[in-house]
C-alpha cells in the first residue's frame, strides 16, 4: 500500500470512529476481518456471511445475517433490504454491540438502551411494520428453540402464547373479549424489558481482537 | 408477630429457665468428645471424678440395695452426650426464634451480633454457676460438623451464571487480595513489635505472617449472615461471597506453610516456590474431588427412580464425602464443596421428583441455618472461656491494620480490574467490598488450632483475633445496613422472571456467539456456546435418566412457571382471583387472529358466556353436598375409580373447579402432551391436564375405543373430563352450548344412562384427545411410584 493509500485509508478511518465510536485500533482489526470475509473486495453479501462455518450451528442465523442487511440497522429510516453492505454499513451494524462507556449520564445510557433493544425488535419484526406480531414471535421462538428437537417445536408455539399473553396484559391490561391485540410495539417492548440491563448484556469484546484469532472464524 | 404482651413475657420466662437449666448441665459435666483438645487441665480431672463418684455411688448403691428394685432412677451419662448436643441446638433455635419476636431489635442488631451476645451470656451464666466452660468452639467440631453445611448450602444454590461472568474479579481480590492482606498485616504487624517498649520483641516474622494469614480470609459465614439482612444488588453480593468462598485455598496453604517453617524460622525461595506448587494442587485437586463427587452423585440419581425417598440423602452424604475426601489430603474442602454442589445440581434436578428437590432445599436451609446459629453462639461462649492474655498495642494495631490493608487492597485492584471489565466498579461498590470483609469463626477456629509449644504467643493471637472478629461482626456489621441506604447502594432486583426476559436471556447468547463468530473473535460467548453443546451432547446423555436431557432451558422454564400458577391457583382456593401474575383479563382470544369467519368463531369461543356460567354455577351448588373438599385428595386413581361409587359429588365440585382453573389458566394453553418422561411434564402434567388437549390436531377422526388402562372401561369422570375440556379445543367442533345443556338436564340421574350418554360424544370428539390423558393418567412416566398420595392438582 502506497503511502497516499494509507494516508486516505486513515482518513476515512478517523471519520468513521467520529461517527461509529469505534477505536482507530478497533476499526483496524474490523476492517481486516471485512477484507477476510469479503474476500477483499469492496462490498459483503450475504453469502460470504453464510459461509462462516461456526455460525452453523447457531439457530439464529439467518436472522443474524438478515440483521446485517436490513436497512433500518443501517440508520436509514427506510424498510427493505440490500444485497450487499460496504465497510461502512458493516461497522455501523457492529457498533450496536459496543459496550456502555464508563461513565455516562442518564440520558445517554437511555438512548442506548433503545438503540440496542431496535436492534432485537428490528430482529424479531421481519415484515418492519414496527409491531411484532403474533406470527412474527412464534416464528422467532420456534428458530431459537429450532435444535431442540420436537419437543422445541410443540411448546414453542405455547411459549410464544405465553409471552404474547404477558405483553398484553402488562401493557394493556384489562381487555374486554372482543378487543384484539395487534401486536408488540417498540414502547411495548421497551416496557417489557425494563428490568432487563441491555446495556451492559449486549456487547462484544472488540478490544482484544488481533488477527491471529480472526483467521480461525473462518 | 402479634403476640400480646403477656404471651411474649411468658415465652421470655421459658426461654430464661431454660437456659437456666442449660447452663447448668452443660457446665456441670461437659461432653467428653468435645474435649479433644484438651487444654484445661484442671477442668478434665474434675469430670473424671465427677464420673467415678457417680459411678462408685451407682455401684454401692446397687450392692447395698439388692432387695428394693429401682424403680425410677437416674442415669444421665447414658444419654449425656446426645442430650447436651441436642440442648445446644435446641438454645440455639430457640434463640433465633426468639429474636423475630422482637422486631425492632432485629432491624437494628443483625442477628450474628444478638448470636454472639447470647454466646456471651451463656458462657458468662456457665462461668458464674462455677463450672468450668467447655471448649465448644472446638477445631474438629467446628471443621467437620458445623461448617460443612453452611458450605454446601452456598454451594449448591450458587448462583451460576453471576458467578461465572465475575468469576476473573472474585479470584482477582481471593487470591491476590489476600495475598496482599496476609503479607501486610504480617509485615507491618512484625515491625511494629519490633518497636521498643512494646515488650512483644520476642514474637518473630514467621509466626506474625502466619497470624496475617490466619486474619486476613474474608469469612463465608459471618458475609452470609450479614449480607442476607441488607439485601445487597446480586453483583457485590457475589463479589464479597464469591471471594469468601475461593480464598480458602489460599489460606490453607499459607497456614501450612508459615506453620511447617515458623519451627525452622525461615522460609527459602524454594519453599515460595513449592508454597505456590501447592496453592495450585490445593485449590485445582479440592475443586477436581467435589466435581468427580458431584458426577458421581449425578450418576448415582439416574436411577433412583424407584426409591425417590432416599434421593435427598445422596445429595447429601456424596457431598459430605467430598468434603471429607478433600479434608483427607490437605486440600481445600470447601472448594470441594463448592465444586460438588455445583457441579451435581443441574443433572440431580432433572432426576429427582419435586417432592425431593423440596426436601433437599429445606433441609440445607435447615442445617445451614442451625450451624450458623451454633457457630455464632460458640463464638460467644469460646470468649467467655478464654484464656485471654491481652496486649493493647497487638491487638489495636491488628484492628487498624486489617482495615487499612483491605481498603488499598480492594482500592488497588479495582483499579486494575476495572481495565478488564465491562461494568466496572464505581467507588460506591469498592466502599461496599471493602467494608464487607468480615472476620468470623473461620480464623478463630484456625488460631485454635495452633500448636501452644510452637506458638507461645497463642494465647496472644487468640485474644487479637477475637477482637477482630468481635470488631467486624458487630461494627461493620451494624453499620453496613444504614450505609447501604446512605449511599443509595442498588438493591436487589425483586422482579419476578418473566418469560420474556427469559425468552431474550437465550436469544441475546445466541445472537452474541453469532457475532463474535462473524468478528472471528473466540470470546466469552463462543465458548459458553461450545461448553453448552459439548454438555448437551455427551455429559447431560449419561447423567439424566430417559428423554430428558433434550430439554432446553427455555421449555423448562416455561413450565416451571406454568407448574407455579397452578400450585398458586390451587392454594389460593381456586374460586379466588390472583392477585400476582396476571391480574387482568387478557386471554388467547385477545392475541389470536381471527381467522375463523364470526359465526364459527363465536361457537368457538372457549369461554362461556355470563349468563351460562351462572346458570352451571347455581345448579352446581345446588347440589354440592360437601361445601369444600380439598382437590388434594384426588389421586389418579379416585379419578377413574371413583364415580361409580359416590364420585358424583366430587365429580362436580371438580368439574367447577375446572370451569374456573380454565379460566385462569387460559395464559398458558397449549401446552400439548408432552412425552411422558420430561421431569417438568410430570411434574406439571396433572396442573397441565386441562389444557392438555386443547391444541391437538384431530388427526384421527373417529377413534373407537378410549382405552383405560385401570379399573373400569369408561368413566364418565375420565371421558366427561375430555368432554370439558374438548369444548376448548373444538374450533371445528361447536358442541360448546349443548354440552352444558346435557350436563344440566342430567344432573339427578343415575349414572350410568348418563354415562353412556356422554360416552357416545365423548368418543367421536374425545377419540383424539385419549391418548393424551390416557398417556398422562395411566403411565405418568418415572414419577409412577412417586407420590402414591399426589394429589390431581399439585
Amino acid at each position: 500500500m502506497g503511502a497516499s493509500q494509507s494516508a486516505r485509508t486513515e482518513h476515512e478511518f478517523q471519520d468513521l470512529a467520529d461517527r461509529t465510536g469505534f477505536s482507530l485500533e478497533q476499526i483496524g482489526n474490523l476492517n481486516k476481518r471485512f477484507r477476510q470475509l469479503s474476500k477483499n473486495e469492496e462490498t459483503l453479501s450475504r453469502q460470504d456471511l453464510a459461509s462462516i462455518s461456526a455460525l452453523d450451528n447457531n439457530p439464529l442465523r439467518a436472522q443474524i445475517i438478515n440483521a446485517f442487511f436490513d436497512k433500518r440497522n443501517l440508520r436509514q429510516n427506510e424498510a427493505g433490504t440490500v444485497q450487499v453492505i460496504g465497510f461502512e454499513e458493516f461497522l455501523m451494524v457492529m457498533s450496536h454491540f459496543r459496550p456502555a462507556a464508563m461513565h455516562i449520564t442518564e440520558e445517554e445510557r437511555e438512548k442506548l438502551r433503545r438503540e440496542k433493544l431496535r436492534f432485537v425488535f428490528n430482529m424479531h419484526d421481519t415484515d418492519s411494520d414496527g409491531t411484532i406480531t403474533l406470527e412474527e414471535y412464534r416464528r422467532a421462538v420456534e428458530e431459537l428453540l429450532s435444535k431442540a428437537g420436537t419437543i422445541g417445536q410443540e411448546t414453542a408455539k405455547a411459549i410464544a402464547d405465553a409471552a404474547m399473553l404477558e405483553v398484553a396484559s402488562t401493557t394493556r391490561g384489562k381487555m374486554e373479549p372482543d378487543e384484539f391485540y395487534e401486536g408488540i410495539t417498540f414502547e411495548n417492548f421497551l416496557q417489557i424489558l425494563k428490568t432487563f440491563d441491555i446495556e451492559t448484556r449486549m456487547h462484544v469484546r472488540f478490544l482484544n481482537m488481533d488477527t491471529a484469532t480472526m483467521r480461525c472464524g473462518k | 408477630m402479634s403476640l400480646s404482651f403477656l404471651e411474649r413475657g411468658l415465652l421470655l420466662l421459658v426461654m430464661l429457665i431454660f437456659l437456666e437449666g442449660t447452663v447448668l448441665t452443660l457446665g456441670a459435666a461437659s461432653s467428653p468428645d468435645i474435649s479433644a483438645q484438651d487444654n484445661t487441665g484442671g477442668g478434665h480431672d474434675r469430670r473424671d471424678d465427677h464420673r467415678g463418684i457417680a459411678g462408685s455411688h451407682e455401684q454401692t448403691n446397687y450392692t447395698y440395695t439388692k432387695k428394693a428394685f429401682p424403680v425410677l432412677s437416674l442415669d444421665y451419662h447414658h444419654i449425656q452426650v446426645p442430650f447436651e448436643i441436642s440442648l445446644w441446638v435446641l438454645l440455639a433455635s430457640l434463640m433465633k426464634l426468639g429474636f423475630h419476636l422482637i422486631p425492632r431489635l432485629s432491624g437494628i442488631v443483625p442477628e450474628s451480633c444478638l448470636l454472639i451476645v447470647v454466646g456471651l451470656l451463656v458462657g458468662g451464666l456457665i462461668k458464674l454457676a462455677g463450672e468450668e466452660v467447655p471448649p465448644v468452639l472446638d477445631s474438629n467440631l467446628f471443621f467437620l460438623c458445623l461448617l460443612p453445611p453452611i458450605i454446601l448450602d452456598a454451594g449448591y444454590f450458587l448462583p451460576i451464571r453471576p458467578f461465572m461472568e465475575n468469576i476473573g474479579t472474585i479470584l482477582m481480590f481471593a487470591v491476590v487480595g489476600t495475598l496482599w492482606n496476609a503479607f501486610f498485616v504480617g509485615g507491618l504487624l512484625y515491625a511494629v513489635c519490633q518497636i521498643e517498649g512494646t515488650y512483644l520483641s520476642q514474637v518473630e516474622l514467621l509466626p506474625c505472617l502466619l497470624f496475617g494469614s490466619i486474619i486476613s480470609a474474608v469469612d463465608p459465614v459471618a458475609v452470609l449472615a450479614v449480607f442476607e439482612e441488607i439485601h445487597i444488588n446480586e453483583l457485590l453480593h457475589i463479589l464479597v461471597f464469591g471471594e469468601s468462598l475461593l480464598n480458602d485455598a489460599v489460606t490453607v496453604v499459607l497456614y501450612h506453610l508459615f506453620e511447617e517453617y515458623s519451627g525452622a524460622g525461615e522460609v527459602t525461595p524454594m519453599d515460595v516456590v513449592l508454597g505456590v506448587i501447592c496453592f495450585l494442587i490445593v485449590s485445582l485437586g479440592g475443586i477436581a474431588v467435589g466435581a468427580i463427587y458431584g458426577i458421581l452423585a449425578a450418576f448415582t440419581s439416574r436411577f433412583t427412580s424407584h426409591t425417590r425417598v432416599i434421593e435427598p440423602l445422596f445429595v447429601f452424604v456424596y457431598s459430605y464425602m467430598a468434603y471429607l475426601s478433600a479434608e483427607m489430603f490437605h486440600l481445600s474442602g470447601i472448594m470441594a464443596l463448592i465444586a460438588c454442589g455445583a457441579v451435581m445440581r443441574p443433572y440431580v434436578e432433572a432426576n429427582i421428583s419435586h417432592k425431593s428437590h423440596t426436601t433437599v432445599k429445606y433441609f440445607l436451609k435447615m442445617w445451614s441455618s442451625v450451624s450458623e446459629t451454633l457457630i455464632f453462639i460458640f463464638l460467644g461462649v469460646a470468649t467467655v472461656a478464654g484464656p485471654h492474655a491481652w496486649n493493647w498495642t497487638f491487638v489495636s494495631v491488628t484492628v487498624i491494620l486489617c482495615l487499612v490493608s483491605r481498603v488499598i487492597g480492594v482500592v488497588g485492584l479495582t483499579f486494575i480490574i476495572n481495565k478488564f471489565r465491562i461494568v466496572k466498579l464505581t467507588t460506591k461498590d469498592q466502599f461496599i467490598v471493602a467494608y464487607g470483609g468480615l472476620r468470623g469463626a473461620i480464623a478463630f477456629s484456625l488460631g485454635y488450632l495452633l500448636n501452644k509449644d510452637h506458638f507461645p504467643m497463642r494465647t496472644m493471637f487468640l485474644t487479637a483475633i477475637i477482637t477482630e472478629i468481635f470488631f467486624t461482626v458487630f461494627v461493620q456489621g451494624m453499620t453496613i445496613k444504614p450505609l447501604v441506604d446512605l449511599l443509595a447502594v442498588k438493591k436487589k432486583q425483586e422482579a419476578k422472571r418473566s418469560i420474556n426476559e427469559e425468552i431474550h436471556t437465550q436469544f441475546l447468547d445466541h445472537l452474541l456467539t453469532g457475532i463474535e463468530d462473524i468478528c472471528g473473535h473466540y470470546g466469552h460467548h463462543h465458548w459458553k456456546d461450545k461448553l453448552n453443546r459439548f454438555n448437551k451432547k455427551y455429559i447431560k446423555k449419561c447423567l439424566i435418566a430417559g428423554e430428558r436431557y433434550k430439554e432446553p432451558q427455555l421449555i423448562a422454564f416455561y413450565h416451571k412457571m406454568e407448574f407455579k400458577q397452578a400450585i398458586e391457583l390451587v392454594e389460593s382456593g381456586g374460586g379466588v382471583k390472583l392477585p400476582s401474575a396476571m391480574p387482568s383479563q387478557v386471554s388467547m382470544q385477545n392475541i389470536q387472529p381471527k381467522k375463523l369467519p364470526p359465526a364459527v368463531a363465536e361457537r368457538a369461543l372457549p369461554q362461556f358466556t355470563k349468563g351460562r356460567e351462572e346458570e352451571i354455577r347455581k345448579i352446581l351448588r345446588s347440589n354440592l353436598q360437601k361445601t369444600r373438599q380439598r382437590l388434594r385428595s384426588y389421586n389418579r386413581h379416585t379419578l377413574v375409580a371413583d364415580p361409580f361409587e359416590d364420585g358424583w359429588n366430587d365429580f362436580l365440585l371438580k368439574k367447577q373447579r375446572m370451569i374456573e382453573l380454565e379460566k385462569k389458566m387460559s395464559n398458558y394453553l397449549t401446552v400439548p402432551a408432552a412425552p411422558p418422561d420430561s421431569p417438568t411434564m410430570c411434574r406439571a402434567r396433572l396442573a397441565s391436564d386441562p389444557n392438555a388437549f386443547y391444541n391437538i390436531k384431530a388427526s384421527s377422526e373417529g377413534v373407537p375405543t378410549i382405552q383405560v388402562d385401570l379399573a373400569s372401561p369408561q368413566s364418565p369422570d375420565s371421558v366427561n373430563m375430555l368432554n370439558e375440556f374438548s369444548k376448548r379445543g373444538a374450533k371445528d367442533q361447536g358442541l360448546g352450548q349443548r354440552e352444558v345443556a346435557t350436563r344440566d338436564e342430567d344432573q339427578g340421574l343415575m349414572m350410568k344412562p348418563s354415562s353412556a350418554g356422554k360416552e357416545e360424544k365423548g368418543e367421536e370428539e374425545g377419540g383424539n384427545k385419549n391418548p393424551g390423558l390416557m398417556r398422562c393418567l395411566s403411565d405418568p412416566g418415572p414419577s409412577n411410584e412417586d407420590e402414591e398420595d399426589e394429589p390431581f392438582l399439585p
